[in-house]
């Protein structure tokens, strides 16, 4: 198998993922497809790390994790207040700078 | 040389390919592909939550075929056990009924949008599709005394900075998270007495709510009781049911009850009176 396969398939997520954000509106969803890009990076930098025969593409999706991890709990806690004051988690209804 | 040969035998992240390793990628990269897609195609968050668990649960088997035995395990710990959890207890916090309305703010934003991801994949695709990597360096040497043991080497050598500016960031975060979530009241909470004195002065509904259901022949909270004349009365249920729409109306069979039950009644009178006619 060529280990180009790999990277297919992260590409072929990211994308997914890319697609996911502009369609959907509900924002716990449209946070979910930008996690599924992250997961795609990850996957793309462990082959990468195989395929140099060196771990520092380890290293780096370890710290991808760990900044994901941070980026969750800020953006949910995001959506939970906007849910509190919009009583609605649609990324359409947050359009109160909108001329 | 032979010694190289045993390692890439032995490791599973070898510089070549096996047929086993083949058939796992297509077979988990199909699922990963469609858990992918239902991801962002279910109707109701909760689906797409667990599709997209189910994702990273494949990823992590092919980080584990890659060689990153410590960052396979830890997809599986913080990922899909951690950060999925909290997906799920957020939309079940904000509510797990409330499905994405379908209705375009723009017109045909949809489709462009799927346009512009098709695009996207396939600029990504050909991209590298022009490099040219026929096989793996493998990892074997860099795993050779541990997976995670040569990463807790890179990481406290070589990443030791960026290593601390992620403790900072995990700290500014979950601050961060406290914050925004956190609630000050502005007012003091009225106590029972100050109530009931609101009460009396806005004179609306002076004795306690109605219980529900004990107008009919159900005692469940979430059914309305019936007044006398059969409909059903909102008060006797409780604010919060009645604001997600929960209540079950029983009203329209005790209605027709009551209707059969007085056209019974209207026949033996009817047929009653024909009897004290016919007399």
């Amino acid at each position: 198998m060529n280990p180009v396969n790999y990277l297919y398939l992260a590409s072929l997520l990211f994308a997914i993922g890319a697609t996911g954000v502009l369609i959907r509106r509900n924002a716990i969803v449209v946070f979910m497809c930008i996690e599924l890009m992250l997961n795609a990076c990850n996957l793309a930098l462990v082959a990468f790390s195989r395929m140099h025969g060196n771990l520092d593409g380890q290293i780096i999706a370890f710290f991808t994790m760990v900044v994901a991890a941070a980026e969750v709990v800020v953006g949910l806690a995001i959506i939970v207040s906007l849910f509190r004051s919009r009583h609605s988690a649609s990324v359409d209804d947050a359009s109160l700078m909108k001329l | 040389m032979s010694a190289l040969a045993s390692t890439a035998v032995t490791d599973l992240a070898a510089y070549t390919t096996s047929t086993g390793e083949a058939v796992q990628f297509w077979v988990l990269g199909t699922v990963a592909v469609i858990g992918a897609l239902c991801t962002i195609l279910m109707k109701k968050a909760v689906h797409s939550a667990l599709c997209l668990a189910g994702t990273m649960i494949i990823l992590a088997v092919f980080y584990l075929a890659n060689g990153a035995y410590f960052l396979g395990i830890v997809q599986v710990v913080v990922y899909t056990g951690a950060i999925m959890m909290l997906f799920l207890f957020v939309v079940m916090l904000v509510g797990v009924t409330a499905a994405d309305s379908l209705k375009e703010t723009i017109k045909g934003q949809r489709w462009l949008a799927a346009l512009c991801g098709l695009g996207f994949a396939v600029l990504l695709t050909a991209g590298i599709g022009n490099a040219a990597i026929t096989e793996f360096n493998g990892l074997g040497a860099a795993n050779a005394g541990g997976n995670v043991e040569g990463l807790a080497a890179l990481i406290f050598t070589k990443y030791v900075f960026a290593f601390e500016i992620t403790g900072a960031l995990l700290i500014t975060a979950a601050v961060g998270a406290m914050v925004l979530t956190h609630r000050e009241r502005t007012e003091r909470a009225l106590n029972q007495r100050e109530m009931a004195e609101r009460r009396v002065r806005e004179g609306k509904h002076l004795p306690p709510l109605p219980a529900p259901g004990v107008y009919a022949r159900h005692n469940a909270v979430d059914i309305a009781g019936l007044l006398p004349d059969g409909t059903p009365s909102e008060l006797t249920v409780m604010q919060t049911l009645r604001q997600r729409g929960q209540i079950r109306d029983v009203s329209g069979e005790a209605l027709s009850d009551l209707a059969a039950l007085e056209q019974r009644s209207a026949e033996r009178l009817g047929r009653d009176r024909e009897q004290e006619a016919s007399k």
